[in-house]
């Protein structure tokens, strides 16, 4: 039998994934991209999870509006993506060291 | 099912609503005349930031109404909160005006930007529910990645936005995994649901630590607090000066709204807890941001170690409302509004500084390294004695609007039994002074590097004159501006 804690658990090993693939990735700022969009899920799977285990509906709503607004970030994030590879002809994220202090 | 709809009242909305329309306008009318008549844009977004002010002060009546399900609170916070966040931004316009045409970056798309921004400041500020605290949130973070990117040719900008967007994401992604824990645990989304069901203590407590760890970071990321602070030099630094003062601004008083929501009115249950990591956050703040602002040689990046600091002060007003576990309300309220004080002192200060960046940037030439300053005071002393006054007033040198807004703070800690941490914060904002009165000895006694004559024109002299003037003069009477705050929180809690 699948309980709650099952669902928790996989969010939050996947919840850990992104955040590592954010702060240990030093090569490709696509794989970023990725972990922040693997990052949402596991908040939506923790949403759907704890809907359906209150049996409430707001939290599935929730999950709606988060898949958008992933969406939405999605798109300004290669947008700037697009333009930083313009200015410096490199997606590493080594590249990204102009600005210190 | 159709059939249960019932029509929202709009009225709370309205200002909201007629943003978003206006906003549309603006996009079509650059659309039809950008290319020929620039200023109609920005004209434009002055009328709509105007038109919103008027909704916003004909609703004022010191009600708190609900409306969209709950989803949406009007009260005196909110109006007051949205009043400052349109002065901010109507102040922002007109300081950047110059600066942005002779950069060809008074496109229509900027006007939007900033329009969609504030519409989601606006959002947080009157949120009453996860859900739209969160789509406030987003709309104003994209639509701030947006701005720092604008200058689309400039590599520190891009790189600026990309770290921006990146550790924003990162940083809404810990908010929401927060959100989603304290909705498991209470089973509910609304702030006065969430209130409620740990005043009945319904919720398991485990659980809701756990989510208010998250929920914390994320609400420090967008404060900037140490040790989530790392995105405020870079995005200060890389981003145009117009965009840095922007980001510098307004969107503060939205973060300040959205901790006072999701900590205060919704998890006041877990003050003890969230006081704790807070009061951690505020030292290392006020600590880290003064230190490191010392060893800089830009004043952009200046300035944003010197925001890091004073949200550090800001957030000790924070957690200072819950003594020993008791609520009482007075000192609840003196706490936090010391809070909102130092808020509102900080972004009035913080126009000015940035203010002062554009006024003596031009044409193809930045005017952002501390070396830019020197012999101001030869160059026009009227403009080296505001630069002083808000210099001063950063530094919490009475008598100016800094000074009380540190010493609200400061009492606050102190009634709150928080005397050693007081004691450090008052220390490290006299290593703090150290950097701000370099800026006015390089202003007074140094030899001008750049004796070219200061081009801003009239309305960016005025505005600045009146800005400064306003630090001393609510320095001089800072009972006005408390009261207010006071006033504001009393009747929205």
């Amino acid at each position: 039998m699948i309980s709650l804690s099952h669902y928790l658990i996989l969010a939050a090993i996947l919840f850990a994934i992104s955040v590592v693939g954010i702060f240990l990735n030093r090569k490709n700022l696509i794989v970023l991209l990725m972990a922040i969009e693997l990052m949402l899920l596991a908040v939506n799977m923790n949403f759907v999870a704890f809907s359906h285990y209150l049996n409430d509906l707001s939290g599935q709503l929730f999950v709606f509006f988060i898949l958008v607004v992933a969406a939405a970030e999605s798109g300004i994030g290669l947008a700037i993506l697009v333009v930083l590879f313009r200015n410096l002809s490199s997606i590493d994220v080594e590249d990204l060291d102009s600005l210190k202090g | 099912m159709l059939n249960n709809f019932v029509m929202p009242d709009l009225y709370p909305a309205a200002p909201e609503i007629f943003l978003l329309l206006m906003s549309f306008l603006v996009l079509f009318v650059d659309l039809a005349f950008g290319a020929t008549q620039r200023w109609m844009a920005a004209m434009l977004t002055a009328v709509t930031l105007m038109g919103c002010a008027a909704i916003t002060l004909a609703g004022v009546d010191g009600q708190t109404v609900l409306t969209f399900s709950g989803m949406f609170v009007d009260d005196l916070l909110s109006d007051f909160l949205k009043l400052l966040t349109y002065l901010a931004v109507i102040m922002m316009l007109i300081y950047s005006r110059r600066y942005l045409a002779d950069r060809g970056l008074d496109k229509g798309e900027f006007y939007v930007l900033v329009l969609y921004a504030t519409l989601g400041m606006m959002v947080m500020i009157s949120a009453a529910n996860l859900l739209t605290m969160y789509l406030g949130l987003e709309l104003m973070s994209l639509s701030l990645y947006g701005l720092v990117a604008i200058d689309r040719d400039s590599p520190r900008a891009t790189e600026a936005a990309m770290k921006y967007f990146v550790l924003g994401a990162l940083a809404s992604g810990l908010l929401l995994y927060g959100m989603s824990m304290i909705y498991g645990a209470t089973g509910s989304l609304e702030i006065g649901g969430v209130a409620q069901a740990l005043y009945h203590e319904q919720a398991d407590k485990s659980v809701l630590v756990f989510g208010l760890a998250f929920l914390v970071a994320g609400v420090a990321f967008k404060l900037g607090l140490v040790p989530f602070h790392m995105w405020i030099p870079d995005v200060y630094h890389g981003a145009p000066t117009a965009v840095t003062m922007f980001i510098g601004s307004a969107p503060k008083l939205a973060a300040f709204a959205m901790a006072l929501r999701l900590l205060v009115y919704a998890l006041m249950g877990l003050a003890v807890e969230w006081q704790k990591m807070l009061l951690i956050m505020a030292v290392l703040s006020i600590g880290l941001g003064n230190l490191a602002a010392i060893a800089q040689t830009n004043i952009k990046r200046m300035l944003a170690y010197s925001a890091i600091s004073h949200m550090g002060y800001m957030a000790l007003g924070m957690m200072s409302g819950l003594v020993g576990g008791e609520l009482d309300p007075f000192t609840a309220v003196n706490a936090y509004s010391s809070a909102l004080y130092y808020t509102v002192a900080y972004v009035m200060m913080s126009l000015g500084a940035f203010g002062m960046v554009l006024l003596l940037s031009r044409a193809g030439y930045e005017a952002e390294n501390l070396e830019d300053f020197k012999g101001l005071n030869q160059r026009s002393p009227w403009f080296a004695a505001m630069m002083l006054i808000i210099m001063f007033s950063m530094a919490g040198i009475p008598f100016f609007v800094g000074f009380f807004a540190k010493f609200a703070v400061l009492l606050a800690a102190i009634k709150a039994g928080y005397t050693t941490v007081a004691v450090i914060a008052v220390m490290f904002s006299l290593i703090g002074a150290f950097y701000y009165l370099r800026v006015v000895k390089l202003m007074y006694f140094d030899a001008p590097v750049d004796a070219a004559p200061i081009k801003a024109g009239l309305d960016l002299r005025v505005l600045l004159s009146l800005n400064g003037l306003a630090v001393a003069a609510f320095g001089l009477f800072p009972d006005a501006l408390m009261t207010v705050c006071t006033t504001a929180l009393i009747r929205s809690l």
